[in-house]
């Protein structure tokens, strides 16, 4: 069920209704039946795979929990009698139990999410090497198909998991309060991923009729939408155009193709978003900000920071600390201390974690090399910049530009730019294709054709980009009035007359300016297919 | 106390890390530094820090790092 479709505004209709009539200590478990129904939708035998996750999960969080509870029960009555010694080996040995529960739990579901998404994926890699070995027997694909949101919620149950192992905080007792945090429809698409001890409050809350959220939630809705069908649906098409036709569009209509990738990906994710977490906010479920403002970002490192911040957290949480931070890695960075100095011993836990986190950033993205390179090319980019920062600083001592007006923009093209070539590896079939096109921009030397009718056989017509320079300078309208607190407060501060004449207009530009036509049928999410 | 400044200190020396108490609120110190700090005080005080101890709390000030490393040793 997209969210763009007649049958989710029908679907959420429904349970708005229904959800403000029942007695209020029913609406989380509404939101169960609710999340369930809408990931029905997708296949019934998908729900397969979360009920295993749901499951798995609780039952190792109640084993860590119990053991957990008897050893913090042994240590208080034996306070007097163990010596520190004894108690620390005691600690260590239930650790080690509870890790063994843990990494069977991790291992069964990121097995499922591994052989799922990675099988085919790594089957092809094996055939290749077969044929360049001249071996004919190739191994046959599976051709299993990815179940909605599994990448999304196997890393919440997965972040939930470590956080009970670690004892941030207990378990759930309910397992179908688990389920519904695992399931919650409006993020189980594409994020985003949130952390169990944030959103429990807000998402097993009893929730009144409130007509500021409800309001703020519609017009997030609105907004969303208006990103996603008259933004990014249309810039999809003149992307598609260019991407799926190499040898035809080449030099400037690479640079083009960046340019729109980068507007089209922002529209439909940043959109998508906007409408999980307006859904969630007209139910009174407070979910966590993915964005912020991202194109505004002066590094790649602060780029990062502000886009799909959940991940970039979930990333930094549960892969780069515990890597970097690790016994083996400290005592690794003390030999190279010793036998290359300081300033490589310091770096080796550190680069290390960073690569391993890209990779794993950049597979997480999608079972293919394209993703893997993408991941790879950012993780090169940070370090070189976290290289270069002593010249930076040097340079900004020197000429004290940093803080000019000229200079901030000129930072903020800088990221954008460098994302939008990194990002370019989304969108071609293959890495080799995408270094060939990267060529083609200095080789092809053609432009000149952009201005003679080029960007008109893109599939877009001369209103197609009226419409989206009109939808990006709204954008930036609102990303800019953002800085100064929330548009949708302003907003409601204004007199009546303006504010539904504000959501009306909205609402008219998504049903009139939507990129509909001849057997429109709304593309999916891009994120959704992660 | 000093040795725990001494590290802050040489990772950021314009930064008064006496006063400081938003070090990671304000972005002042960032993963890379973290991972450096975790470093040289398991050195230093020949402790583990463990991953669950890495949260803004426990780093956002020089005294907040101390009292960590303090009960980490008392641990």
């Amino acid at each position: 069920m997209l969210f763009t479709s007649f049958q989710f505004i029908l679907f959420l209709t429904v349970l708005f209704v229904v959800y403000y009539l029942i007695p209020k200590k029913f609406q989380w478990m509404l939101l169960l039946l609710a999340s369930y129904i809408f990931y029905s939708f997708a296949g019934s035998k998908y729900l397969f795979y979360i009920l295993i996750t749901t499951v798995s999960t609780y039952f190792t969080g109640r084993m860590l929990n119990q053991i957990q509870s008897i050893s913090a029960a042994y240590l208080k009555e034996n306070k007097e009698t163990l010596t520190r010694e004894d108690r620390k080996a005691y600690k260590a040995g239930m650790k080690k139990k509870q890790r063994r529960w843990l990494t069977i739990c991790l291992l069964l579901n990121l097995g499922i999410l591994g052989v799922i998404k990675y099988l085919d994926f790594t089957i092809g890699n094996i055939n290749s090497v077969l044929d360049l070995l001249k071996v004919n027997n190739n191994l046959p694909l599976m051709g299993f198909v990815l179940p909605l949101g599994i990448s999304f919620y196997t890393f919440m149950s997965v972040g939930y998991i470590i956080d009970v192992y670690r004892e941030k905080y207990s378990y759930e007792k309910n397992i179908a309060k688990l389920a519904l945090f695992i399931s919650f429809f409006p993020q189980v698409i594409q994020g985003p991923i949130s952390r169990f001890d944030e959103l429990k409050e807000t998402l097993f809350a009893e929730h009144s009729f409130n007509t500021t959220n409800i309001s703020f939630g519609l017009q997030r809705i609105l907004f969303g939408f208006f990103k996603k069908v008259v933004i990014a649906d249309r810039l999809l098409v003149a992307v598609n155009t260019i991407v799926r036709d190499p040898s035809e569009y080449q030099g400037v209509y690479v640079l083009v193709g960046m340019f729109f990738y980068a507007i089209e990906l922002y529209a439909d994710f940043t959109g998508g978003i906007d409408i999980t977490i307006g859904v969630a906010q007209v139910l009174g479920v407070k979910l966590p900000e993915n964005f912020e403002r991202p194109y505004f970002s002066k590094s790649i490192v602060e780029y990062w920071r502000r886009w799909h911040i959940t991940m970039g957290t979930w990333f930094k949480d549960y892969i780069f600390f515990p890597i970097s931070v690790s016994k083996s890695m400290l005592n690794l960075s003390k030999s190279c201390r010793a036998r290359f100095g300081d300033a490589i011993g310091k770096r080796v836990p550190v680069y290390i974690a960073t690569i391993v986190t890209w990779f794993a950033t950049g597979i997480w993205h999608g079972a293919a090399w394209n993703f893997v390179v993408w991941g790879l090319g950012n993780c090169l980019v940070i370090l070189v910049s976290q290289e270069c920062m002593p010249l930076y600083d040097k340079f900004h001592n020197r000429f004290h530009v940093q803080h000019t007006l000229w200079y901030r923009l000129f930072q903020v093209m800088r990221t954008f730019w460098l994302m939008s070539f990194l990002r370019t590896f989304d969108c071609y079939r293959n890495v080799p294709t995408t270094f060939k096109m990267y060529g083609t921009i200095i080789t092809k030397g053609n432009y000149q054709e952009l201005f003679q009718g080029g960007l008109m056989q893109l599939g877009l017509t001369l209103s197609d980009y009226i419409v989206v320079i009109f939808g990006v300078v709204l954008l930036l309208m609102v990303s800019l009035l953002q800085r100064n607190g929330s548009v949708r407060e302003k907003l409601a501060a204004k007199p009546y007359i303006i504010r539904y004449a504000t959501y009306f207009a909205i609402l008219l530009a998504i049903l009139i300016l939507g990129a509909y036509g001849v057997g429109y049928n709304a593309s999916q999410f891009i994120y959704s297919q992660f | 106390m000093d040795a725990i400044l001494e590290i802050l200190g040489g990772l950021h020396p314009e930064i008064d890390f006496n006063t400081c108490n938003t070090l990671i609120d304000d972005r002042i110190i960032d993963s890379f530094d973290i991972v450096t700090i975790v470093s040289e005080i398991s050195d230093e005080f020949d402790i583990t820090i463990p991953v669950e101890e890495i949260v803004p709390k426990n780093f956002n000030s020089a005294k907040a790092l101390y009292a960590m490393v303090e009960r980490l040793i008392e641990e």
